[in-house]
């Protein structure tokens, strides 16, 4: 009877997960197939090919885009890690200061905005400010970048934050109390221990800014197309091959570094429990020779 | 979507893990500190606070032809300031005699409603599943699950297109199958834009429902069940009170972004799912309209202001921040 329960619970554990995951699966893995069909009609099979990863290569358009995806996915990153970083110093260490609340709504809200909302304040602050600032007056490469820390950031703060708060305070107490300066601290005891959070935090704001469409296309130039903007602008104008040819690489690099995080994880995952075993290990023996 | 990492995280660390103490009356920031506050405070009110503080000037201002393409509220005539306040903007929304706006406004309103409710359902058993299998396997489905949300999300939207038009693979399935004669219609409809949503927001629903499942008392559930209560009844009663932040800071990560989702509408509904969202990017795009577009915008927000309220309390109340 128990037995019988419990594979009941089982079953059906394992049929919600099946049926969630050929749902999050199965669009995916036809854009992949459909990206080696011959055919330039995208839903009629006629044989295998590799010609529209060809056409993508020799596409200078899709290229640029994504050159210049890489490259403002690359720069927010790093800008965000730093003012997030900042940030979670604030939130976790310094604790009480004015308008407190306020700063956590800041880091809050950018998450939740719908997109069209952020992408036109930050557009009508970009031409507001550009009489004043004239970096602001041609749109492009720069605006895109400022719109993007400004939201990533607050990831960022968000991932760092949650690691920060399981620092000892202790130790940095301690260093401070043998001499260290307030910078030495920081990075010799700080950063090292909240390093994989800003590797987490960098991974997810290059992701997010990679993804952008909409914000980026509020606050975008004439000569900024970013590769969100041009697949949505060929998507708009129909199915194409290309299109699928590109988002399976996109999706082939993105689960190659899904892979190596779930491996690097595993592996953190197995020395803690090892240790945890060595700790349990040296309790027993302790207790048999007291 | 906070939630989203602060999880990940957070397996590693002691259940109910609480930030620590914060010290309660303390003298004045020193300089140094001042500074440090200062860097990230100073970014966020120059490009966050203040666009907003511009929206809302903008949405009084009228359309012009010039650049930039609004009417400005401070004029200077014969040495005097004059400021011109124009509610055109919001009482064209307001009172259209076509309704337009406010039917937009409605139906964003029904579209996120709905949509959240479909991702709680589905969601819920997902993340009750996620959180009674080992660790081991546990970290392989979250991964499995949150890589979709990982590549880029236009993509995603175009997958869906190419799966539920008129020659696609729902139809060709279906009508080799014999059980239909002729393609249904799915793309352009409402029915896609539910499955859009709900396959882009699944993930922000399960994680943080996830999250709370872990921090259940299971004991209450037992005693529910010794006591004899109905699995149903249990379920109701001992489980979804325990959850019940997780529920909310899930339903609102989907709720508050479905309100003014523009991709998902624009690629998978027809002419009929006008949302929000894409009544105030063919504002700003296609009629230039800059003023009427920040109308909507602030609009908007009051709409989302408790939503908005509501998550972040909990947010709060939970430590995630």
């Amino acid at each position: 009877m128990l037995f019988n329960k419990f594979s009941k619970i089982a079953l059906a554990r394992f049929f919600t997960l099946a049926l969630v995951l050929v749902f999050l699966y199965m669009p995916i893995m036809t854009l992949i197939v459909y990206s080696f069909n011959e055919s330039k009609m995208v839903t009629v099979w006629t044989g295998f090919s590799l010609k529209w990863y060809e056409a993508l290569l020799h596409n200078d358009a899709i290229i640029n885009a994504v050159g210049i995806s890489l490259l403002i996915g690359f720069m927010t990153a790093i800008t965000a890690v730093i003012i997030g970083t900042i940030a979670a110093f604030v939130i976790v260490r310094i604790k009480k200061f004015t308008g407190e609340t306020a700063f956590l709504l800041f880091i809050t809200a950018p998450m939740i905005l719908p997109e069209v909302i952020t992408g036109l304040a930050l557009l009508l602050l970009f031409v507001t400010l550009s009489d004043v600032i004239p970096v602001f007056s041609d749109r492009g490469i720069i605006t895109i970048w400022i719109a993007h820390v400004t939201f990533c950031s607050a990831y960022a703060t968000v991932v760092i934050r949650s690691r920060f708060v399981e620092l000892d305070v202790s130790i940095e107490e301690a260093a401070m109390d043998l001499g260290a300066g307030p910078m030495k601290v920081f990075f010799v005891i700080i950063l090292p221990a909240i390093m994989p959070a800003e590797v987490a935090a960098f991974l997810l704001s290059f992701t997010l800014s990679m993804d952008d469409l909409v914000i980026a296309s509020f606050v975008a130039g004439p000569d900024s197309t970013t590769m969100p903007m041009l697949i949505f602008s060929s998507v708009r104008r129909g199915l194409s091959p290309e299109i699928n040819a590109l988002a399976s690489v996109i999706v082939l690099v993105v689960s190659f570094f899904a892979f190596i995080f779930w491996l690097t994880t595993v592996r953190k995952q197995r020395r803690k429990e090892r240790n945890r075993q060595l700790v349990a290990m040296a309790k027993s023996n302790e207790n048999k020779i007291i | 979507m906070s939630v989203f990492s602060a999880n990940i995280v957070k397996k590693s660390s002691p259940k109910g893990h609480k930030p620590p103490p914060r010290f309660v009356p303390q003298e004045k920031n020193s300089f140094k500190e001042r500074i440090i506050i200062f860097i990230p405070y100073l970014w966020m009110v120059l490009f966050f606070l203040i666009p907003f503080l511009i929206i809302f000037k903008i949405s009084f201002s009228v359309t012009e032809i010039a650049i930039p393409p609004y009417s400005p509220l401070v004029t200077f005539e014969e040495g005097a300031m004059q400021i011109i306040l124009h509610l055109e903007n919001y009482t064209n929304i307001f009172l259209d005699p076509d309704g337009t706006y406010m039917r937009s406004y409605l139906k964003s309103i029904e579209v996120a409603s709905i949509s959240t409710l479909l991702c709680l359902i589905i969601g819920y058993p997902v993340a009750m599943a996620l959180a009674s299998c080992k660790s081991t396997t546990r970290n392989i489905l979250f991964i499995l699950i949150i890589m979709p949300s990982w590549t880029s999300f236009v993509v995603r939207i175009y997958a869906w297109m190419t799966i539920l038009k008129k020659d696609g693979i729902i139809n060709d399935i279906l009508m080799s199958l014999g059980i239909i004669d002729e393609p249904i219609h799915m793309l352009q409809t409402d029915f896609a834009v539910y499955i859009g949503i709900v396959y882009c927001y699944l993930p922000y629903m399960v994680l943080p429902l996830f999250s709370s499942l872990m921090k259940v008392d299971y004991s209450l559930i037992e005693a529910a069940q010794d006591l004899g209560c109905r699995p149903i009844k249990t379920f109701f009663k001992a489980l979804v009170p325990q959850t019940k932040s997780g529920i909310i800071a899930g339903s609102m990560l989907v709720f508050i972004p479905a309100i003014g989702e523009y991709v998902i509408p624009e690629l998978l509904g027809g002419k009929d799912s006008i949302l929000i969202g894409r009544i105030l990017w063919q504002e700003f795009f296609n009629n230039r309209d800059w003023p009427l577009a920040s109308a909507v915008a602030i609009t908007m927000l009051s709409i989302m202001a408790i939503p908005i309220i509501l998550f972040f309390k909990y947010q709060r109340k939970q430590g995630e921040l």
